[in-house]
C-alpha cells in the first residue's frame, strides 16, 4: 500500500512537472521560412503579371480584340490600360497600403525611371546577381532606416515582345538592345524580420 | 520658507494644468491653446480644434487621417504624383530621415504662418533636390535650373502634374494661342432636370401654396420666382421653405441644406471650398458662416460682414446664375485681379454674351475660371458647376484643363498662369516670360 501511494505520488509529481513545463514553459514562434515566403509571394506575383500580360493586354489590346489601349499615360486616354509593369507597380503601391508585412518593387539597373534603379547596396547586388546567373534568385538580408529586413530579388524576364519594343523605344532608356527571353530588372521583395 | 515654494510650484502646476485641461474639454473658446497663427488654408476652422486632432493625445496619424479625410479625394482625382504608398517602401527609409513624406504635415507644418509659404509649404522651397538630385546629371537641360524652381516656375508640382507632364505636353505642344472654337462646356443641370421630369409645368401664380406662411407675402418676391428657372420648371415655394422631416414647419430662410436635396455636387463643391468650408460636416462643431471681414484678402468695405450662404451670390428666389458668375464675385472681392477683370479681354467677351453679340458659352465670366463646368458623362451631358472656388485656385496650373485649354492652346496657358503680372491685370496683354517645359520635351523627343 504504500509503495503504491509512492508510486502514485512520483506519478504525480511527474506528470505535474510535464504539465507545468508544456504549458508554462515559453512557446517558440515557428513562423513561415523568409525564402520559402517570399518564393511563394513571387510565384503570385508572377503567375498574375504573365496572365495580365496575355489574358488582358494581348487579348484585349491593339494586337487582339481592340477594346483597350494599353499606354503609358492610360489615365488620360479613352480605354486606356495599364501596361503590365505599371499594373505591378500599382500592385505593390496598393498592397503598401493595405499591409505592413512584406513590400515589393520592380527595379533594374537599366530603369527607364530613374527613381527605379537600385538604391542600397543589397539591391545593387541582388539585381546584377540575376543577371549574371539566369535563372538564379537572389537572397539576404539588410538593415534599412532601423529595421532589419529578409531580402530577395528574383530576374523580371522578357516575356512578350511588346515588352522588349517599348523598352528598347522608350526615349529614357538606357538599354536598347533587349531581346525575348533576357532579363531586363528583378521583382525585390522585402520581409521585415 | 523652502516648503512654501513647493506648496505654491505644485498649486501651480495642479491650477495650469486643470485650467488648460478643463479648456481643452470642456471650454468652448479654445483660442488660448492655439500654439501659432494659422496658415490661409485652415484659419477659418482653426475654433474647431477637433476637426483636425481627433484625439488630443493623436500623433502624426491622427493628423494624417483629418488631412485624407478632406483633401483625399482630390488628390486621388488629380493622380496624386507623391502619394503615401511611393514613399512606405523599406528602400526609401534613408529619404524619410530628411523629409518624412508619408505624412503631409511633413511638408505643410500647422500653426506657423510665418514659415508658410504658396501652397501652404512650410519647407525651404528647394525640397526636390533631396530625392532628385540626379536630375541636373540625367537631364542636360535641367542642369543650370536651382531646385527651387522646379515647383515654382510653371514646371512642375508636387501632387497634381495632370497638365504638367511629359506626354500631354508632347501632346499638346504646338498648339496656337487661341482655339478654332473657343467655347466652354454648356449647362446642362436644367436640361437633365426636364428629361427626368418630362411632365414638369411652370408654376403659375395660382399653383403657389404657401399655407404653411405666417407673414405677409410679398408679391415681388412672388414673380421673381415664377420667373426664376426654379419656377419655369414647377419648382414650388414648399419644396425649399418646408422642411422635409416636418413638412409643416415653414424655412423662413432655407440654408445650404435645403438646396443640397437638389444640388448634391454644387453644394459639395461650396463646402469643400473657402466659401462654405466652415459649414462642412468634417468641421467638428459648429461654426458660423465665413464672413469677408474674418479674410486677409482686400474685400469692399460694405461686403466685410456678408455672411456667406448659397443665396449671398445666387440671390434668393431669382437665383440668377448670370448675376452668380459676376456681380455677386465684384460685390464682395476687392483685389487688384476682381476690380481689373472689368477692364480685361474676358470681360468683352462676358458682355458680347450677355447682348447676344456671340453665341452662349463663349463668354468669360469670374465663375467660367474660378467655379468651372466640370464635363461629366461621355456625351456630357451630366455637367455641373464645381462651387469649390480653390478647386483649379492652388497651385494655378491645375486651372489649365478644366478651364484654360476651352479656349486657349497648353503653351500659352502656361505662360499666362506664370506670370504674375498678367494675373494681376486679370490677363490684360500677353505674358511676358515664356516657360521651356514645352521646348524641352520636343527636344528630348527630337534626341530619342
Amino acid at each position: 500500500m504504500t509503495h503504491a501511494i509512492k508510486t502514485l505520488v512520483v506519478i504525480g509529481i511527474l506528470s505535474s512537472t510535464a504539465i507545468l513545463v508544456g504549458c508554462g514553459g515559453e512557446e517558440k514562434s515557428v513562423g513561415i521560412d523568409p525564402k520559402i515566403h517570399t518564393d511563394a509571394l513571387f510565384a503570385v506575383m508572377n503567375a498574375d503579371r504573365t496572365n495580365y500580360t496575355k489574358l488582358i493586354v494581348q487579348r484585349l489590346g491593339p494586337k487582339g480584340a481592340g477594346a483597350i489601349v494599353p499606354k503609358e499615360e492610360w489615365k488620360d486616354i479613352e480605354n486606356g490600360a495599364p501596361l503590365p509593369a505599371q499594373m505591378f507597380r500599382a500592385g505593390a503601391e496598393a498592397v503598401r497600403d493595405l499591409n505592413d508585412t512584406f513590400t515589393y518593387s520592380l527595379q533594374s539597373i537599366w530603369p527607364i525611371n530613374k527613381q527605379n534603379a537600385p538604391k542600397t547596396p543589397m539591391e545593387e547586388q541582388g539585381l546584377q546577381f540575376v543577371v549574371d546567373n539566369p535563372g538564379e534568385n537572389f537572397y539576404g538580408t539588410e538593415t534599412l532606416g532601423d529595421k532589419k529586413y529578409y531580402t530577395a530579388v528574383y530576374a523580371d524576364v522578357a516575356v512578350a515582345a511588346a515588352c522588349v519594343d517599348c523598352h528598347n523605344e522608350h526615349k529614357d532608356t538606357p538599354k536598347a538592345d533587349f531581346k525575348l527571353g533576357d532579363v531586363m530588372g528583378g521583382v525585390v521583395i522585402r520581409v521585415p524580420l | 520658507m523652502k516648503k512654501v515654494f513647493w506648496v505654491l510650484w505644485l498649486l501651480l502646476t495642479v491650477g495650469l494644468a486643470s485650467y488648460y485641461g478643463y479648456m481643452m474639454w470642456y471650454g468652448s473658446d479654445k483660442s488660448q491653446l492655439l500654439i501659432g497663427e494659422t496658415s490661409y488654408g485652415h484659419y477659418q476652422i482653426e475654433m474647431a480644434c477637433s476637426t483636425c486632432h481627433t484625439s488630443p493625445f493623436g500623433g502624426p496619424e491622427v493628423l494624417q487621417n483629418a488631412c485624407v479625410q478632406c483633401h483625399g479625394e482630390e488628390l486621388d482625382a488629380v493622380n496624386d504624383s507623391h502619394p503615401k504608398s511611393k514613399f512606405t517602401d523599406p528602400r526609401n527609409a534613408d529619404l524619410l530621415k530628411v523629409i518624412d513624406a508619408r505624412y503631409c504635415i511633413s511638408c505643410h507644418t500647422e500653426h506657423h504662418k510665418d514659415k508658410t509659404r504658396a501652397m501652404g509649404l512650410t519647407l525651404p522651397e528647394d525640397y526636390c533636390f533631396h530625392c532628385h538630385q540626379d536630375v541636373r546629371k540625367n537631364r542636360e537641360s535641367h542642369k543650370d535650373l536651382g531646385f527651387d524652381t522646379c515647383a515654382s516656375a510653371g514646371c512642375h508640382n508636387y501632387h497634381d502634374n495632370l497638365a504638367l507632364y511629359e506626354g500631354f505636353l508632347v501632346k499638346h505642344a504646338n498648339e496656337p494661342m487661341f482655339n478654332a472654337i473657343a467655347k466652354i462646356p454648356p449647362r446642362t443641370a436644367v436640361q437633365r432636370y426636364q428629361e427626368k421630369y418630362p411632365d414638369a409645368q411652370a408654376v403659375t401664380i395660382v399653383d403657389i401654396d404657401v399655407s404653411q406662411y405666417q407673414g405677409d407675402l410679398d408679391d415681388a418676391l412672388m414673380h421673381e420666382w415664377l420667373e426664376s428657372a426654379h419656377g419655369r420648371n414647377g419648382i414650388e415655394c414648399k419644396d425649399c421653405h418646408l422642411d422635409k422631416k416636418s413638412p409643416n414647419a415653414w424655412i423662413q430662410k432655407p440654408s445650404h441644406q435645403q438646396c443640397e436635396s437638389c444640388h448634391q455636387q454644387q453644394v459639395k463643391g461650396f463646402l469643400e471650398g473657402k466659401h462654405g468650408m466652415r459649414l462642412a460636416a468634417a468641421v467638428s462643431q459648429p461654426l458660423p458662416a465665413i464672413s469677408p471681414g474674418e479674410s486677409e484678402l482686400p474685400f469692399k468695405s460694405d461686403a466685410l460682414n456678408r455672411q456667406h450662404s448659397c443665396s449671398s451670390c445666387h440671390s434668393d428666389h431669382t437665383f440668377d446664375t448670370k448675376l452668380a458668375a459676376v456681380d455677386a464675385c465684384l460685390a464682395c472681392h476687392n483685389d487688384k485681379h476682381s476690380t481689373a477683370f472689368l477692364s480685361s479681354p474676358h470681360f468683352v467677351l462676358w458682355q458680347k454674351e450677355l447682348s447676344g453679340e456671340l453665341p452662349e458659352n463663349t463668354g468669360v465670366s469670374c465663375a467660367t475660371c474660378h467655379m468651372p463646368r466640370i464635363e461629366k458623362g461621355k456625351d456630357g451631358s451630366n455637367n455641373f458647376v464645381s462651387h469649390n472656388q480653390n478647386l483649379t485656385l492652388r497651385p494655378n496650373e491645375k486651372m489649365i484643363r478644366p478651364v484654360c485649354m476651352h479656349c486657349h492652346g497648353l503653351g500659352f496657358s502656361i505662360d499666362a498662369l506664370a506670370d504674375k503680372q498678367l494675373i494681376e491685370t486679370n490677363f490684360n496683354g500677353r505674358p511676358i516670360h515664356h516657360i521651356p517645359s514645352i521646348d524641352m520635351v520636343l527636344e528630348r523627343e527630337k534626341s530619342k
